[in-house]
């Protein structure tokens, strides 16, 4: 056997012995993810027992190094991985910013000692992060932000509103850009910071949305101090932190496209509308939609993995995230615009134990979000057409 | 496997890209179009491509080809694609050196295989009937006759059927199965007529009326060219969405060329936001065709695509997306993407065309929709 395949037959044998049967099969709604942190809550306690086990593998964040709690695969390795928690479809052990979005920032510009606080406790599970970039005044035009960080020697004293803060209510710490030169051309006066949401002066408060739910808030800052400890990169030079940063939300955003439900749509729209004589859906207009997006589902999925082998080679530019963001978001809005139409007038009941009160409906309002949310679906394609066309005055 | 191209492929990638532009540009179609050429291909290309190893690239080294793969044929594919290069690539190259490798009889794989390599050969695979691909619609029947069998029906779409020196004839030898029979073009009863089309390639209609031909002509077993046809067909498909690709971007690549260059209004029209965002999304649109066709042709490589479900993935997105990429090329060049003078409009009808070769963009949703039970 290569290493390759006696690490597979290895993976699946621990699968086999520690995934519970409680987190096998698809999640029923978001309300079943698991995110960890200091007041965690877990749908079962087969959820935390599969977020433990997989956190202390490192199996949460499987190809960050193993000296900082990550499970040092390679690629080929991780790509073994998760084809193996698919086979047995089990679900995602932890959901977490800290491990798509603030991880991968840490290990590229954090100091070591930031790394050896900060990353073992993410892959764990056991702090839960959430990302202070937007403003009222500033959502896409991120540079414009004015949240103020004032110099008091060894910290600073922050002031400001953010806004769109995902689970700011719920997180122990948060990433956030502040202003410390105000002088200074807008993309070069700003820091990336480290604070937890506990410290004095820092309110949240959540913002209710279409569907119903909350996951973002608006989130105050009024005479918070921070530590320069806390500083991660150069300061003043925190958008390139942010823009590295950003590349990996995008990624994770366009992700949701390529997330496929357990049974095929054409099925779901089976099970709801039935099937002609000749076992094709009854709905041929819709039949036509489904097997259209299953199409451009698979090819991007394929994308995905071609991207991250372009980037592994160095083939590609670090913009490219934009295309995953903005084709698997426009993507993940178009499924659940199938799926509400394949559903009927089941899916538009709002309150009621047959529609899991209304979950398809709210998922459905959700997905309207993310061609807006980490820079509009406009906004990444005036990235492409700039940096990956060089288009003039792009 | 990694989704990107090897040293080795890229390499191979390099030297076919090289060799057509400086041989076969889009000025080699227009001259072999607007002279009416009798063969409308370059015989003399095709042997080039042989002495390159291009033209073997999938036979086997035993029989005088290059011994590699689907991906390899798939480069070659877009290559071709890019530069809108008249070839029997798809029908010798791909189609019939498939079946031959797979099926032939020892004789017929040492009569074609080496030839076809060296570019000395042009085979055709005459399938399709009606307007629109459907192989389990066919007609054509085969009876026994004799030692051998008889030939009825009527062939369309078939690539360089006017020049083969081959046919390889798919026929019904019952009512569900089907077989492979090598026709001598001059046997008695074949009748071929070239039709000259829209892309100024090369296709014939083909007659078979009581066409007698030796047991010995079957390609593989009796009722057992299915297989054949369908692994053939698989990789026919994919190399057909490589080819997509290169048609479709090397439109895109024209039109941002003229999107950096042409101004109206005083401005680059490139500094539009309306073309930047419907350009920024063909890009998107083109990454996903690339690894969706990537991933097809790896997977047949790999031997996992049996059901040929991700040639079809392939091959239903690059349809859908080289269509998208020259409706978008002629609209951005405005008037002159009309004229005949400009490259643009020569995109446009080889891609229509490759959109219909070996089913289009629907038939193979539909494929998949069948497949996973709707």
């Amino acid at each position: 056997m290569t290493d390759l395949e006696t690490f597979r037959a290895e993976t699946r044998a621990w699968l086999e012995a520690n995934c519970p049967a409680e987190v096998r099969g698809p999640m029923d709604s978001e309300e079943d993810r698991v995110w960890g942190g200091r007041n965690p809550t877990f749908k079962t306690p087969a959820h935390k027992l599969w977020m433990e086990r997989m956190g202390a593998k490192g199996w949460t964040a499987p190809e960050w190094p193993a000296e900082y709690g990550g499970g040092g695969l390679s690629r080929e390795e991780a790509k073994v991985l998760h084809s193996e928690l698919r086979r047995i479809d089990a679900q995602l052990a932890l959901s977490s910013f800290g491990i798509w979005m603030l991880g991968p920032a840490l290990l590229q510009f954090g100091t070591e000692e930031q790394k050896k606080r900060f990353l073992p406790e993410i892959v764990r599970g056991e702090i839960r992060w959430c990302q202070g970039y937007s403003e009222p005044g500033a959502g896409s035009d991120l540079a414009g932000i004015q949240t103020r960080a004032v110099d008091e020697g060894d910290h600073w004293i922050v002031n400001g509103q953010k806004v769109w803060t995902s689970y700011a209510d719920k997180a122990d710490w948060i990433f956030c850009l502040v202003r410390t030169d105000p002088d200074a051309p807008k993309h070069l006066g700003i820091s990336f910071v480290l604070f937890d949401m506990t410290t004095p002066g820092v309110t949240t408060k959540p913002i209710t949305l279409i569907s119903g739910k909350s996951p973002f808030c608006e989130t105050f800052f009024d005479d918070v101090r921070v530590e320069k400890a806390n500083l991660v990169g150069t300061l003043n030079r925190g958008w390139d932190v942010a823009k590295a940063l950003l590349a990996h939300e995008r990624t994770m955003i366009g992700a949701m496209g390529s997330i496929a439900s357990g049974r095929p749509m054409g099925l779901v729209a089976a099970d709801s509308l039935g099937v002609d004589s000749d076992a094709r859906l009854e709905d041929p207009m819709l039949r036509a939609r489904i097997a259209e997006l299953e199409v451009d589902l698979a090819a991007f999925n394929l994308a995905m993995e071609r991207v991250g082998d372009q980037v592994k080679a160095r083939q590609v530019s670090p913009a490219i995230a934009s295309m995953l963001k903005y084709y698997g978001s426009e993507l993940n809005k178009r499924r659940h615009e199938i799926l509400m139409t394949a559903g009927g007038s089941d899916t538009l009941e709002w309150e009621s134990e047959r529609s899991g009160h209304g979950s398809a409906a709210r998922d459905w309002l959700r997905t309207k979000a993310n061609s807006i949310e980490g820079g509009t679906s406009e906004i990444q394609l005036n990235i492409i057409a700039k940096h990956l066309l060089q288009l003039p005055g792009a | 496997m990694p989704l990107i191209l090897t040293e080795e492929q890229t390499m191979l990638k390099e030297a076919a890209d090289g060799f057509l532009s400086e041989n076969a540009p889009v000025a080699h179609l227009r001259a072999l179009r607007d002279s009416h050429d009798a063969d409308g291909v370059s015989r003399d290309l095709w042997k080039a491509f042989g002495e390159m190893g291009f033209a073997g690239v999938i036979i086997p080294e035993e029989h005088g080809g290059s011994g590699l793969g689907a991906v390899e044929a798939g480069v070659m594919a877009e290559a071709l694609g890019r530069t809108l290069t008249p070839s029997p690539f798809m029908g010798s190259g791909v189609l019939c050196a498939s079946l031959l490798a797979e099926g032939g009889s020892t004789e017929q794989q040492g009569e074609w295989l080496p030839k076809i390599a060296a570019g000395e050969a042009i085979l055709a695979l005459a399938l399709d009937e009606g307007p629109k691909h459907r192989p389990s619609a066919m007609t054509a029947r085969a009876e026994r006759s004799g030692n051998g069998f008889k030939l009825n029906g009527a062939k369309g779409f078939v690539l360089d059927g006017h020049i083969a020196d081959a046919l390889i004839v798919a026929a019904k030898t019952d009512d569900v199965t089907l077989s492979l029979f090598l026709v001598d073009p001059k046997t008695a009863g074949v009748e071929i007529e070239r039709t000259v089309m829209v892309d100024a390639h090369n296709a014939a209609r083909v007659t078979l009326t009581d066409v007698q031909v030796d047991a010995d002509a079957m390609v593989g077993a009796i009722d057992q060219g299915e297989p054949l046809l369908q692994k053939a067909l698989n990789l026919g498909r994919a190399c057909a969405a490589a080819q997509l690709n290169g048609a479709g971007d090397q439109a895109f690549q024209i039109t941002l060329e003229y999107l950096r260059t042409r101004k109206q209004f005083g401005k680059l029209i490139g500094e539009f936001q309306a073309l930047q965002h419907r350009a920024a999304h063909l890009f998107s649109e083109i990454e996903l065709s690339r690894a969706a066709t990537l991933g097809a042709l790896q997977r047949i490589d790999a031997g996992v695509d049996e059901k040929g479900l991700s040639a079809s993935i392939a091959k239903s997105k690059a349809g859908r997306v080289a269509e998208l990429a020259v409706q978008e090329a002629v609209q951005m060049h405005g008037g002159v993407g009309m004229t005949d003078e400009f490259d643009v409009g020569l995109y446009m009808k080889r891609v229509r065309v490759l959109n219909e070769l070996f089913g289009d963009a629907g038939f193979h949703a539909d494929r998949l929709a069948r497949a996973q039970g709707y």
